[in-house]
């Protein structure tokens, strides 16, 4: 079977000024439909700027992103990402932040009456059915969270994209948000990529978790399967044995051989 | 025994006490509402009434001798009371109430400032987006808002052969530049993320400006279109006094030659007024508008 997505010796650099400064280099990655795909790694080594590529936000330098066998090269739908800090627009209500991204996109194949139904069922999935008629501010940061994830899964994307989607969050409400992002994965099967620095996080969540290692020219230093069955429940896992084992293969990988060293940066 | 239940009753019944008082309390704080309305209407009015009356005194006793050039507060009441108390008389084309005048000179700012409102935010949005554009457009947009409003006039009389599309030109000329700079910065504002989000929706160009780039900018436009109407309001008075017509402009011209400054004064209390609602009036929509996009 070929690879739902595929990351093709992608090379990525940013020209500044006249001096190039290489972000990413021979990135290889395949990933099947239905998987869920964290990318860990120290701050600065090109997480985001790997998640932005495979939204087509920003443009390969070498390499190419294939969807599908489909060459990626701009923005879409099909690729719907998660922000970290939400960027819900603060004008518009909970109900009309989901029905922006709704009507655009099923503005011609679905009727108003479906649209609407659409809306809430996506609404519903995060829980936040009752907030439809509030506005950004007046809601939680999780709550926020909840909504971007609603607007993102509206769009009904190929690829789910999550750029560090709990990182601006409470530690309880990072968990209520974990276990609802893997209440949808498991409902709707989607295929789902994650950028994270919390290693607990991608454990729970991924089937593999991508590990990156320091930039410049920063690329896959690894790729660690988490062959733990679903549902997975966070209080279980806390002493299981399988779950603390690829915890550690993570924190070696990170604290031992990729040490994030500030005197370089 | 009978003594301790008793006891006993009464500590069970406090925890519910305290709350009753609070909610009494806040009942109590409701009724007294109305005059707290009235103080605080009081403590604004009151300082500026108080400091009018103090001006119309100093002005009364200043131009009270016989060799004063302009006439007392007195004098304007009883010469110009006509003015005052009936605003809306019309005895024929040229001989009509201040109220019309200043309804007339309105009439022009709205088409003149309607039409810089539009183009200025078409524009500043342009400059706001677009590298090239502000690098092109911005130098000259620099320049030519320094030029004074009447600067404009005689060559839009040139160009226009007729004296209201020339008022109408010099507004629009006068109130353009704030909205343009105004909605520029504003565009150039937007944060990165609403673009990211319109990128992945694939927002057309259109969607985008209405969608997302209108209401991101919207505090900045407001800033501008506010700056933007009390300059076109300063412009249309200057304007109207050298093309003439009807409007309140042209009546102070008109009164100033046939010596009446009682009415003269009586029309810059008109004109100050209505600056002042306009103002308000443009603030209020702008503070209606953007009540959503300030808050985070």
């Amino acid at each position: 079977m070929a690879a739902y997505l595929k990351l093709d010796h992608i090379d990525k650099s940013f020209v500044r000024g006249g001096q190039v400064s290489e972000v990413l280099k021979d990135i290889r990655l395949t990933i099947d439909a239905g998987e869920f795909v964290s990318i860990i790694g120290h701050s600065g080594c090109g997480k985001s700027t790997l998640l932005n590529l495979i939204a087509g936000l920003t443009k390969v330098s070498k390499g190419a992103v294939l969807l599908e066998d489909k060459e990626v090269d701009s923005p879409g739908p099909e690729r719907a990402v998660v922000f970290q800090n939400h960027s819900l627009l603060p004008w518009l209500t909970v109900y009309e932040n989901v029905n922006l991204a709704v009507s655009k996109v099923f503005g011609r194949t679905k009727s108003r009456a479906e649209r609407h139904g659409w809306i809430m069922r996506n609404l519903d999935l995060v829980q936040m059915a009752h907030a439809k008629d509030k506005r950004p501010a007046e809601i939680s940061g999780g709550m926020k969270q909840r909504v971007g994830i609603a607007r993102a899964l509206a769009m009904e994307p190929k690829i789910l994209l999550l750029d560090e989607p709990f990182g601006a969050l409470d530690a309880l409400t990072r968990a209520h948000l974990q276990d609802a992002v893997m209440d949808i994965h498991a409902r709707l099967g989607s295929t789902m990529i994650m950028i994270t620095h919390d290693v607990d996080e991608a454990v729970l969540l991924s089937d593999r978790i991508v590990m990156m290692t320091n930039g410049p020219a920063a690329t896959i230093g690894e790729v660690l399967s988490v062959p733990l069955a679903r549902p997975r429940r966070r209080v279980e896992l806390a002493s299981d044995r399988t779950f603390l084992r690829c915890r550690e293969a993570v924190l070696k990988f990170l604290y031992e051989r990729h040490r994030f060293v500030e005197a370089a940066q | 025994m009978s003594i301790q239940s008793v006891e006993d009753t009464e500590v069970k019944a406090f925890p519910a006490k305290p709350a009753e008082v609070v909610a009494f309390a806040a009942k109590a704080r409701r009724r007294i509402n109305p005059l707290a309305i009235a103080r605080r209407l009081a403590t604004a009015l009151v300082p500026p009434a108080v400091v009018i009356l103090i001006l119309l005194v100093v002005w009364q006793v200043a131009c009270s001798s016989p060799t004063a050039s302009l006439p007392p507060p007195s004098q304007v009441w009883n010469e110009a009371y006509d003015l005052i108390a009936h605003p809306f008389f019309d005895n024929g084309p040229q001989d009509i109430g201040l109220a019309w005048r200043v309804l007339i000179s309105l009439q022009r700012v709205a088409i003149g400032f309607g039409m810089a409102a539009a183009v200025g935010v078409a524009l500043g949005a342009l400059v706001g987006q677009s590298v090239w554009a502000m690098r092109g457009l911005d130098p000259v947009f620099q320049i030519l808002r320094t030029v004074p409003p009447l600067a404009w006039l005689p060559l839009s009389l040139a160009a226009f052969r007729d004296s209201n599309p020339s008022a109408l030109f010099v507004i629009f000329i006068t109130s353009i530049w704030p909205v343009i700079i105004n909605t520029a910065v504003g565009v150039r504002n937007i944060p990165e993320d609403y673009r990211n989000v319109a990128r992945i929706l694939r927002l057309n160009q259109l969607e985008f400006f209405i969608k997302i780039m209108v209401p991101a900018a919207a505090p900045y436009i407001f800033t501008g279109l506010r700056i933007g109407i009390g300059l076109s309001w300063l412009a249309i008075v200057a304007a109207e006094m050298l093309t003439g017509g009807v409007g309140v402009g042209f009546f102070i011209w008109d009164a100033w030659n046939s010596s009446r400054l009682p009415d003269i004064i009586v029309a810059l209390a008109y004109i100050g007024v209505t600056g002042f609602c306009l103002d308000r009036l443009v603030a209020a929509a702008g503070a209606f508008v953007t009540r959503g996009t300030t808050a985070k």
